[in-house]
């Protein structure tokens, strides 16, 4: 759903709160790209974004760009609206998505009857007036 | 000789009645609750030496406050802490170490919260660092966090949905018996498939009920609770485990086994502890904010084998006249959520033969967990030999 649909007495999305660790995450998806830290001790990539490793505690890091290709881990379907935010946006499908680099993620689908163990999915852009959002749809065949 | 294990007791629980509008503050209800407890067990409020409680978003009291209103005005021991459903075991081992150790003799361990017509924790965004990438996605309340373990257990395990059905329904069961339960009325497969989605795989009865209400228990020595009115409740072992936290509790991203929550992390040492195993458990008092966390609950303990909890519920195993009673209140889910501290004072009654209409049989030994994913708690509880 395009977010003009959203009935005007329905509060905008949150906006994302960047902080410094994230800042180069949400300006790439401004772009249309997927940019995550890639530790260049371990070299795992990681999400969210933080200071640290996860996995080495290690502070140094680069940007990797990533392929947005990955395959469903776990999904849900909200039906229920937790906040006035998305009572408009229900029902959506939330994926988590092991991506082709070794990294778990969380985005939204829109289909919400598509989700699969599994399922290859490839990352989407939604622009939002303030942000943009990384979706996922179905890979085409 | 451990220092812990089954140096003390508890030796009474309160609770106030359940309701989704109880027009009283936070503190009334967790006088009435501690008041309650002191009375069950025979003791004056006035020798109370320590209150433990616990809070989420800033919903409850202070412990030094329920202290002024019940009279306990020296106290050597206190303690505000501020998790959620991890806490409820935690606080009784806090309360069992003061004791254990000398710094209080009698200490009050409370919960209390207008959690339904007040802050509604399943409702609120949490807070945490990883927020920032989940709620402008719409992954904001705990119910979806929960869901997302849920569905992944089901990818592993083969189980369905209706294994998380046979969970409520068995709990249902129990609260038929259960005059405090807020959901009293018979669950039914038909009803559960038919009832609301929430965030699937759940539905609305995989959902713990939200009230207002509180609940206390109070801790004392093995000693002195025998000279008190009721079976004392010695507290044979105590464990906690957090494992895999992240940046916040509703991230779980790099979990590295959906199938093994903290239960399946703390349940060693809780048993060694305690020296017993699983399998002299005689009932269960086990966390079910979910259905979910439940399955997850009783596996890691070692009261079923991973991935057949569904299924265990549904053969009757837990259910009344089953061969391991567990949440026989209702648990969270049909008797209401007091975050827990209703799965530790249910614990103490039945071990105190006052489970009325829903007694157990055989009350010798009890396991009580706190918690769903990330970290949690548990203690044993053991009838005085
Ligand atoms: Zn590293």
């Amino acid at each position: 759903m395009s977010p003009s649909a959203i009935p005007s007495t329905a509060p905008p999305l949150p906006v994302p709160e960047r902080d410094r660790d994230s800042a180069p995450f949400w300006d790439a998806l401004r772009e249309h790209r997927l940019r995550l830290q890639s530790c260049d001790a371990c070299e795992r990539v990681r999400f969210p974004a933080m200071s640290r490793c996860p996995y080495c505690v290690a502070p140094e890091h680069r940007w990797r760009e990533l392929s947005g290709r990955g395959r469903i881990y776990s999904w849900i379907v909200v039906r229920q609206a937790f906040r006035p935010e998305f009572a408009a946006e229900v029902p959506y499908a939330l994926v988590t998505v092991d991506l082709e680099e070794g990294v778990r993620v969380v985005g939204r689908m829109d289909d919400v009857d598509s989700p699969a163990f599994d399922l290859a999915v490839v990352a989407a852009y939604v622009d939002h007036p303030e942000w943009t959002e990384l979706r996922f749809e179905e890979m085409a065949a | 000789m451990d220092p812990f294990a089954g140096r003390t007791a508890i030796a009474g629980a309160g609770m106030t009645e359940l309701t989704r509008r109880s027009g009283r503050s936070v503190l009334s209800l967790a006088r009435e609750a501690a008041l309650a407890a002191c009375s069950a067990a025979g003791l004056e409020p006035t020798a109370v030496d320590g209150v433990v409680q616990y809070s989420m978003y800033d919903d409850s009291v202070q412990a030094e406050a329920l202290g002024a209103v019940i009279g306990a005005r020296d106290l050597s021991y206190v303690m505000d802490f501020a998790q959620g459903g991890q806490s409820a075991a935690h606080m009784v081992a806090h309360a069992a170490m003061a004791v254990a150790c000398g710094f209080a003799k009698n200490v009050l361990v409370f919960r209390a919260m207008n959690g339904r017509s007040g802050v509604r924790i399943g409702q609120r965004a949490a807070v945490g660092g990883g927020t920032e990438f989940r709620y402008p996605l719409g992954f904001v309340a705990y119910p979806q966090v929960a869901a997302m373990w849920a569905r992944r257990y089901m990818i592993e395990t083969g189980a369905t949905e209706l294994d998380f059905g046979a969970i409520a329904i068995a709990q249902r069961r129990w609260a038929e018996r259960n005059p405090r339960a807020v959901l009293r009325e018979p669950l039914t497969e038909e009803g559960y498939l038919a009832s609301r989605p929430v965030a699937e795989p759940f539905r609305l009865p995989d959902c713990t009920t939200e009230v207002d209400g509180a609940a206390a228990v109070l801790v004392t020595s093995v000693e002195r609770a025998r000279d008190l009115a009721l079976t004392p409740a010695v507290i044979s072992s105590a464990a906690w485990a957090t494992h895999g936290f992240d940046l916040d509790m509703g991230s779980s991203l790099r979990y590295d086994d959906y199938l093994r929550n903290f239960s399946g992390h703390l349940a060693g040492p809780l048993w060694k502890r305690a020296g017993l195993g699983p399998e002299d458990v005689d009932y269960a008092e086990v966390y079910d904010c979910f259905t979910g966390a439940l399955a997850l609950n009783m596996e890691g303990l070692g009261l079923c084998a991973p991935g057949t909890a569904g299924t265990f519920a549904r053969e009757g195993h837990t259910s009344p006249g089953g061969k391991l009673p567990t949440n026989t209140h209702g648990g969270l889910l049909a008797e209401g959520y007091v975050h827990g501290m209703n799965t530790v004072t249910e614990a103490v009654w039945q071990m105190q033969g006052l489970g009325g209409e829903r007694q157990v049989p055989k009350n010798d030994v009890a396991v009580v967990s706190s918690g769903a994913y990330l970290s949690g708690s548990a203690i044993v509880l053991t009838k005085d030999r």
